[in-house]
């Protein structure tokens, strides 16, 4: 196992350089910069000397390697610098938001576990039955379904049924809509759920169906096993069948799929954050986008970067922990 | 022309549609999604004569009409008539759709299938490769794409289309790996064909299924992503006529006094995905036999 994990780790090191390589040069492939944007967004004449002067203070004007240079040793020393478009401190902007799109991440895996456990279940053990097709139905339309706008109906549901119950009991119009502004979760637990359950729904919904086929497709492969019907030849009942002597051993790639399941769930945040106007690092990293902000945009896409490869990592350590047959192999 | 060739030829057609309608019988949701398919196909194809008025057309006397009989599907904010911005939309994303999972999936069968065929240094480095680019979620590379190209259509076909190669060259490298020593590619080299003759006419028509499978998934995930990515404000811009832009802006703030403008276009882009998908299934079904009734 020592070995195995040893192997594992260091296969992340190049994959990462590889990667910081890739965003760095990519986002300097195409002429233009952040001086540019930032000074002649508006069309209006730009100094020449201006430009050069900012970019001189960016180090933009410095040689490639040396950027890279600054930039690689930035990520081992955890200073990813100051933003090229606001000048403030990377670290601090992303630690303000990460709080936010971590509780999000969190909570939409939830939600995506909650709906895809029992519908992959069900769907497994009636297999080729009216609840098995609907199971498929829901999956692939749960796919299909864009989450920002599922988001969208999402608040639109809230408005409308608000708006019913208060006139219906009430008589009042009063449409209730979720709060706007980030209360930490230890602060109050209640708003801050009133307020990030709604993103957490949108986007964990869409990854649950990834994780129903998933589910359905392992448990179908364990019914068939001998053991399986080894317990039932014993006269044990089905429940008991399917929870222990199945489930348990169906667990297995659905773990695969959280640590799969977390690249699009990052990717989804990216946009639910922008429905529900949330100052996530979702919306940070489509502003930097927008603005050109090169040093914002590569610091971002390198923790995503790392946060996937090492939440892999994690997925298949624990699945090399489990099953012992692949950590021989 | 004889009578008993002309019944043989008959005969074959008529197999041939049996057979086709066998397989519809056998695949009824995946012939749902074809004909969804084909539908939108054809509304994108004749947008122009189908669509009941101008997608760019500001009527400002008729603004945020709720759907009735001259506008079946409402009006937005500019007094644009929904239902013909939906079905010019339809052009943007079956073009973004084709083009970058034809070009994605096509780059990654000939990078997959001749990393296999080469073997030793090259088919490692290109492992490592491969697993750098996977290694960016969808949507990141794919914005990261968009940050160093700009927006606009062209830049998002290219920005959905890279992520691509790599997810198809890995799939399709692991089938070719088994191609590798099969004795009609030996045959093949001992008569002394070339590299790319081998690879081209040997064995990449082996590995089309997969291909075929990956080729249309990434059709409803182009889709998704271009509308995305237009949802952003980073894809496709006014005035293109596309499902993402709908759902751009106004469609929150008139959410309440004006659904439609924001249900429709999210439907279209749902019931899109939904059919590429469906037909995707139905696909890998048939041509991979080991997944059949999962």
């Amino acid at each position: 196992m020592y070995a195995y994990v040893v192997k594992r780790v260091l296969l992340m090191i190049p994959t990462l350089l590889g990667a910081a390589v890739l965003i760095f040069f990519l986002l300097r492939a195409i002429p233009g910069d952040v001086c540019e944007t930032k000074m002649a967004g508006d069309g209006a004449y730009v100094d020449q000397q201006q430009i050069e002067m900012c970019r001189e203070q960016l180090g933009i004007s410095d040689p490639i390697y040396v950027q890279f240079g600054d930039f690689v040793y930035g990520m081992l020393t955890f200073d990813l610098g100051n933003s090229m478009y606001t000048g403030r401190s990377i670290n601090s902007e992303i630690s303000h938001r990460f709080e936010l799109s971590l509780e999000i991440a969190i909570l939409a895996t939830l939600t995506s576990i909650l709906i895809a456990l029992p519908l992959g279940v069900i769907s497994a053990v009636r297999q080729n039955t009216w609840i098995d097709y609907v199971v498929r139905l829901i999956s692939i339309s749960g796919i299909a379904i864009p989450s920002f706008w599922l988001g969208i109906m999402l608040i639109l549901g809230i408005l409308l049924i608000t708006q019913w119950w208060t006139e219906y009991f009430y008589g009042v119009r009063q449409p209730w809509l979720p709060p706007i502004t980030f209360v930490s979760i230890f602060e109050d637990p209640v708003r801050n759920l009133q307020q990030l359950i709604w993103p957490a729904i949108a986007t964990g919904f869409r990854y649950s169906a990834v994780a129903t086929r998933m589910t359905r497709a392992a448990m179908l492969e364990v019914l068939k096993e001998d053991y399986v019907r080894t317990a039932r030849a014993k006269g044990i009942i089905e429940k008991i069948v399917v929870r222990r002597h199945a489930l348990k051993n169906a667990m297995l790639p659905v773990v695969t799929i959280i640590g799969i399941e977390f690249a699009f769930l990052l990717g989804g945040l990216v946009v639910t954050e922008q429905v529900f106007n949330l100052n996530g690092l979702g919306k940070l990293f489509v502003e930097s986008v927008t603005s050109a902000d090169y040093s914002m945009t590569q610091a971002l896409v390198m923790l995503v970067v790392a946060i996937f490869v090492f939440v892999n990592l994690m997925v298949d350590l624990a699945y090399a922990w489990l099953d012992p047959r692949i950590r021989y192999s | 022309m004889s009578d008993a060739t002309a019944n043989s030829e008959l005969i074959r057609e008529r197999t041939k549609l049996q057979q086709a309608l066998r397989l519809m019988r056998q695949q009824p949701l995946g012939t749902a999604g074809l004909f969804v398919v084909i539908v939108m196909v054809l509304a994108a194809v004749f947008a122009d004569v189908v669509a009941p008025y101008d997608p760019e057309l500001n009527q400002y006397e008729f603004i945020l009409q709720p759907p009735e009989w001259s506008f079946l599907m409402g009006t937005d904010m500019f007094g644009r008539d929904i239902l013909s911005r939906i079905i010019h939309g339809a052009r943007t994303a079956l073009l973004v759709g084709f083009i970058a999972s034809f070009v994605g999936s096509t780059a990654g069968l000939v990078l997959g299938v001749a990393s296999a065929y080469f073997g030793g240094k090259f088919d490692l480095l290109f492992q490592r490769v491969t697993d750098v680019f996977l290694a960016f979620p969808l949507i990141i590379m794919a914005l990261a794409v968009v940050a160093a190209f700009g927006t606009g259509i062209e830049n998002v076909i290219i920005a959905i289309t890279i992520p691509f190669i790599p997810r198809c060259a890995r799939v399709v490298r692991s089938s070719a790996l088994a191609l590798r020593s099969v004795p009609y590619v030996d045959a093949a080299r001992a008569a002394g064909f070339s590299h790319t003759r081998i690879i081209l006419r040997h064995l990449v028509p082996n590995v089309i299924g997969p291909y075929l499978i990956l080729l249309t998934a990434f059709q409803g995930e182009a889709i998704l992503l271009e509308a995305s990515l237009t949802y952003l404000g980073l894809g496709v811009q006014e005035p293109t006529p596309a499902w993402g832009l709908m759902l751009q802006g106004g469609a929150e703030e008139f959410a309440e006094s004006a659904p439609w403008v924001a249900i429709f276009p999210g439907l279209a882009i749902t019931l899109a995905v939904f059919a590429f998908n469906l037909f995707g299934d139905a696909l890998r079904d048939v041509l991979d036999p080991r997944l059949r009734g999962r």
